[in-house]
């Protein structure tokens, strides 16, 4: 029995980015990128890999060699036009499957993957803006896919990241959010170093807080499309504020899969 | 035929047979209540909150958060697994049975459709909210069940992937045709059984 009034998955793709089914797919690794000291890029090759939106997500298989088997999610890092895909993964020290993307796996191996999945955290350059994007930690990764997207187009696009790290070494993609930024008035990236900064250190040196949300973001008036992502406390603790603040809630969009407290 | 695919120098984490057979496909066990949203967390007072089931043909019932503390509840404890691929054993919710409420209802729905605080809508076929399947729960834990898991009140129908337990759930349409709730419309898999993996449309 048809459900009805329900969009052909043509229409569904077109609006959300998702697919009708989503295979296994293999890929190869071509690059590893030591992003931070815990943090790694992965660049894939997908042969077939049918594109995905800045701000989606794939899972990732493992498979030992008794068919044990592991999954984990991961936000796409390379931006929707780029030849390879990119994941960016952080170590984490209990982790099941994130010490084996970044510790074990070399250059010409392969992985199993599948997506891209979620049609909600997303943000395409037609959609508009200004953009407020606020990171914690390895949250910056689905929200770098859009910065990336949004140079890859030269979108006019108003955008400000306010990026939340421990330190300056744990800056994830910084020499690049720095030459992005010096070439584009219209994007102010903001980091704020919440346990340790380097001699001389001018920037913000605190938790996320309201002040700070009012000192770098838009104004509610703007209309900004606001795209939080990070540990679940900084998350809910910014989203509840972008509310208090004015902002409509249905222009604020959460992503917490990542850092949510469970072993990765 | 193709050799099965082997992640080369995977180990992996093996669980406790008794885990590992409680655990659906691709999913690992933690130990915290991870927390995920598509936004905000709605803070509704209890003053204003009330819950509501809407069927054709059927009057509307409504009751508000006095009421509801009125009627029968239960305390189970269930497995609980989400599309993420996080399972917690064990949780312990408090709440009132869809079967109480669902009783004197005399429409004819094949569906149903839950609606919440914030907009979230997700679907389900009736028979999988009753005959002892699902609840509304306030309480986890022995307490009143925090803002960030869905309190004041959510659905809880724990044999379907976590996000058919919606939070801040406010009510129930009672319908003839299905119709896809949220994340059912963006891409996730319309019924959701993690015994078969359906995270995703097509699974």
């Amino acid at each position: 029995m048809r459900a009805m009034a329900r969009e052909t998955s043509g229409e569904i793709e077109a609006m959300t980015g998702i697919l009708p089914r989503l295979v296994w797919q293999r890929a190869t690794v071509r690059q590893l990128i030591q992003e931070t000291p815990h943090v790694k890029s992965l660049v894939l090759d997908v042969p077939s890999w049918q594109g995905h939106r800045a701000g989606q997500h794939l899972d990732v298989r493992l498979t030992a060699e008794d068919g044990y088997q592991a999954e984990r999610s991961y936000s796409i890092a390379s931006a929707p036009g780029d030849s390879h895909l990119t994941i960016t993964v952080e170590c984490l020290d209990d982790g099941e499957v994130s010490p084996y993307l970044t510790g074990e796996l070399h250059e010409g191996d392969e992985l199993e993957l599948r997506g891209p999945i979620g049609g909600w955290f997303t943000w395409r350059p037609e959609e508009g803006g200004p953009l407020l994007l606020v990171a914690g930690g390895s949250g910056i990764v689905p929200l770098m896919a859009m910065i990336r997207e949004r140079a890859a187009v030269q979108s006019p696009v108003p955008v400000c990241l306010l990026a939340s790290s421990r330190s300056f070494e744990e800056i994830i993609y910084r020499e690049e959010l720095d030459r992005w930024a010096a070439a584009d008035m219209d994007l102010v990236v903001v980091h704020t170093l919440t346990r340790s900064q380097p001699t001389g250190w001018q920037g913000y040196h605190r938790r996320i807080d309201r002040a700070m949300l009012e000192e770098v973001g838009w104004t509610p008036a703007e209309h900004p499309l606001v795209f939080v992502c990070g540990p679940t406390p900084l998350v809910e603790s910014v989203a509840t504020l972008c509310v208090e603040l004015g902002h409509a809630p249905e222009r604020v969009k959460t992503e917490r899969f990542g850092p949510t407290g469970g072993p990765a | 035929m193709r050799t099965p695919f082997v992640s080369r120098g995977f180990q992996g984490r093996r669980q406790r047979e008794d885990a590992a057979q409680r655990l659906p496909p691709g999913q690992y066990l933690v130990s915290g209540f991870p927390v995920l949203s598509a936004g905000p967390t709605p803070r509704t007072p209890l003053d204003r909150w009330d819950f509501t089931i809407e069927g054709e043909g059927d009057q509307p019932r409504r009751w508000s958060w006095q009421e509801f503390q009125q009627l029968p509840r239960e305390t189970i404890t269930k497995d609980i697994h989400c599309v993420t691929k996080w399972s917690k054993f064990d949780t312990t919710w408090t709440g009132v049975s869809l079967d109480t409420l669902l009783q004197g209802f005399t429409s004819s729905a094949s569906y149903v459709l839950a609606f919440c605080d914030g907009g979230y809508t997700t679907n389900l076929p009736i028979e999988d909210v009753t005959g002892g399947k699902a609840w509304i729960a306030y309480e986890y834990g022995g307490v009143p069940l925090a803002p960030e898991h869905g309190g004041p009140a959510r659905l809880l129908v724990p044999h379907l992937y976590f996000w058919k337990s919606a939070k801040w759930v406010r009510g129930l349409r009672l319908l003839a045709h299905d119709k896809p709730g949220f994340w059912e419309s963006l891409g996730y898999h319309n019924y959701g059984d993690p015994w078969k993996e359906q995270r995703y449309a097509g699974d």
